[in-house]
């Protein structure tokens, strides 16, 4: 059962009113089946009107809502097969990243991804994906491993941001994403990422330096959080809303601002509301691409991941 | 104890502070040491510019180190009258069209009479030519928006083309918000770079200074063949009130210090200041020839 967000209430009310309807009109006999479908015209049309104008705060709760597909998700249901590895060999295996080998159509894949849970117990598990400086090296150690064995890289971008805490300064969070940012600029194979749901800062980007980057049609991906702007800015979290408007993190901004390849589109109301079409648009795009990207000479590769990267930017000059 | 004695330094401190002094509001607030009396922040000692200026603005009591101005450093740091500015005019335009952006950016110039967070160009050390990239906190406490990636990029280009080693002083809050997701690409763009600077084998050293953190730390700050700090500068990704807020836990008192991240192996050696140009010298000579051979 998903669970509605707070501006999708009016849809929820409205099913539950012709649902009602419906159960009457079994139960008294009364033929009501003319306002049944006058109702449900009204949904389609109440719902269309929801979705078309999605305020970016909307959004960012679509991107949030519990029940979204997590990187897991996406990675089984693009494999016929996957082998989950583990650990950076240094410290830890961090739960908030995920990673590992798949098959993809019958060919080889390495798929990583920051990786939330559902409910409290799991998110827990999970540190709600905010990856630790051993997430972003166990990352890396499969990325290597990827270029040693010429499979290209996914990448499934979803977190809040890297995570805030003591431990993860002191095993150097910082140095872990500047290496990765660092290798993934020279990694000499195929690289496609896609921002599922949340894309906060240097945590997401941390594993999105790559050929190819796509944005699901909900999802949002700036250099903080709104809240965490808002905060900063106003003195006030309660004020993400507003940072929301004036950051322009949906795909949409981000496609027109020239940062992202594509937008990936979403059924209706978000992921969540239908996974297994969500996935297959997900295959869709990063199928296409990496289609695209096979058969690149890897200096061409380079030379294109560095262009792409090298005009981001907007100043002046005299 | 030695503490009390500073403690009644204090009292002076609240008289008699000339004119001069009480008009730079403005520069007290980045603590920048301006007009011929300041105080230790860490001590309260009472110090004259005269004395300030010949300890390189750290504190001759408490080794306290004072924020430096990106022209001061870079006079401090290289050999006289021989530094090449790169890219000067190269300022941050409004992409996002946010809110105050343009004044907050207008009033960093006039405060600063930089152009942007970041200083580039080149010169030499001690005889040795380097790129050097300066940050100054003082600009919109060094956010890296667009015209800083730019500037930077182009240095590690350069520093890549001529193949000369490149220093950069690093200090800044982090990404600078108000450009958004291109200030989140900037991280990107100047890594890309350094990869590039790493597989050409030129040297690269990052000389921490207060305080470094959020995206700029978790980019080119980072990423230093070797990483010095000045002590006591700031370095780190989260800012410690965030982690506080997010740990409910009080942090240690030298938490994210250039001391504690040498103890936590992130760094190579912290530097006074009076030392720093004499380091920077001998890692430049002790990278100046190949000495042994072999390699390729």
């Amino acid at each position: 059962m998903a669970t509605e967000l707070e501006f999708e209430k009016p849809i929820a009310e409205l099913k539950a009113k012709i649902e009602e309807l419906r159960a009457f009109t079994q139960q008294s006999g009364i033929d009501l089946s003319h306002e049944v479908v006058k109702l449900e015209q009204r949904l389609e049309e109440l719902t269309e009107t929801i979705y078309a104008g999605l305020t970016p705060w909307q959004r960012v709760q679509i991107a949030r809502h519990p029940q979204r597909p997590t990187a897991l998700d996406y990675i089984h249901g693009i494999c016929s097969e996957f082998i989950e590895l583990h650990g950076d060999r240094n410290f830890r295996d961090d739960p908030s990243v995920v990673g590992g080998i798949g098959l993809v159509d019958g060919r080889p894949v390495t798929f990583i991804g920051h990786q939330k849970g559902r409910d409290t117990k799991e998110n827990i598990y999970r540190n709600f994906g905010m990856a630790h400086p051993e997430g972003y090296r166990k990352a890396l150690r499969l990325m290597k491993q990827a270029e040693k064995f010429g499979r290209p890289v996914v990448c499934f971008i979803d977190t809040k941001g890297a995570y805030p805490g003591a431990s993860a300064e002191e095993r150097g969070i910082s140095e872990a994403i500047a290496v990765n940012l660092r290798e993934m600029a020279g990694l000499r194979v195929p690289t496609v990422s896609v921002v599922t749901g949340e894309g906060g800062s240097g945590g997401a980007l941390g594993l999105g330096v790559t050929d190819r980057i796509y944005m699901m049609e909900y999802a949002w991906y700036s250099v903080i959080a709104p809240e965490s702007a808002a905060s900063i800015l106003w003195k006030d979290s309660a004020l993400g809303a507003k940072a929301a408007e004036l950051m322009r993190i949906t795909a949409q901004d981000l496609k027109a601002l020239g940062i992202i390849d594509g937008v990936i589109p979403e059924p209706k109301g978000g992921a969540h509301k239908n996974p297994a079409e969500a996935v297959a648009a997900v295959k869709q795009a990063v199928v296409g691409a990496l289609e695209e990207l096979a058969g690149t000479p890897v200096a061409e590769l380079l030379q294109r991941r560095y262009d792409k990267y090298r005009v981001m930017g907007v100043y002046a000059e005299p | 104890m030695l503490k009390d004695l500073f403690h009644k330094r204090r009292q002076y401190a609240t008289l008699g502070l000339p004119e001069s002094a009480r008009q730079e509001g403005a520069a007290q607030k980045d603590n920048i040491p301006k007009g011929i009396v300041n105080k230790c922040k860490t001590c309260g000692a009472i110090l004259m510019a005269k004395e300030l200026q010949k300890h390189l603005h750290t504190c001759p009591h408490c080794g306290y180190h004072f924020p430096l101005d990106a022209p001061t450093r870079i006079e401090w740091t290289l050999d006289n009258d021989c530094f090449f500015e790169y890219d000067a005019g190269l300022t941050a335009v409004d992409p996002l069209a946010f809110p105050d952006y343009p004044a907050k950016v207008r009033k960093a110039v006039e405060q600063t009479g930089l152009a942007e967070a970041v200083v580039t160009g080149e010169g030499t050390l001690q005889g040795h030519p380097v790129v050097v990239g300066v940050m100054d906190s003082r600009f919109i406490m060094a956010s890296m928006g667009s015209a800083v990636g730019e500037k930077l990029t182009r240095a590690i280009e350069r520093a890549g083309q001529k193949r000369y080693p490149l220093l950069l002083f690093t200090a800044s809050g982090g990404a600078r918000m108000q450009e958004g997701i291109l200030s989140l690409m900037q991280m990107a763009k100047t890594s890309a770079a350094l990869q590039r600077l790493h597989e050409q084998r030129v040297l690269y050293v990052t000389i921490i200074t207060h305080p470094t953190t959020g995206g700029v730390s978790a980019s080119f700050a980072s990423l230093g063949d070797i990483i010095l700090a000045e002590p006591g500068a700031l370095f780190g990704f989260a800012g410690p009130r965030v982690i506080e807020q997010t740990m409910r836990q009080k942090l240690p008192d030298d938490f994210q210090t250039a001391e504690f991240m040498l103890k936590h192996g992130m760094i190579d050696k912290v530097v006074h200041r009076k030392e720093m140009r004499n380091t920077l010298a001998a890692i430049l000579r002790m990278h100046g020839s190949r000495g042994w051979g072999g390699g390729d």
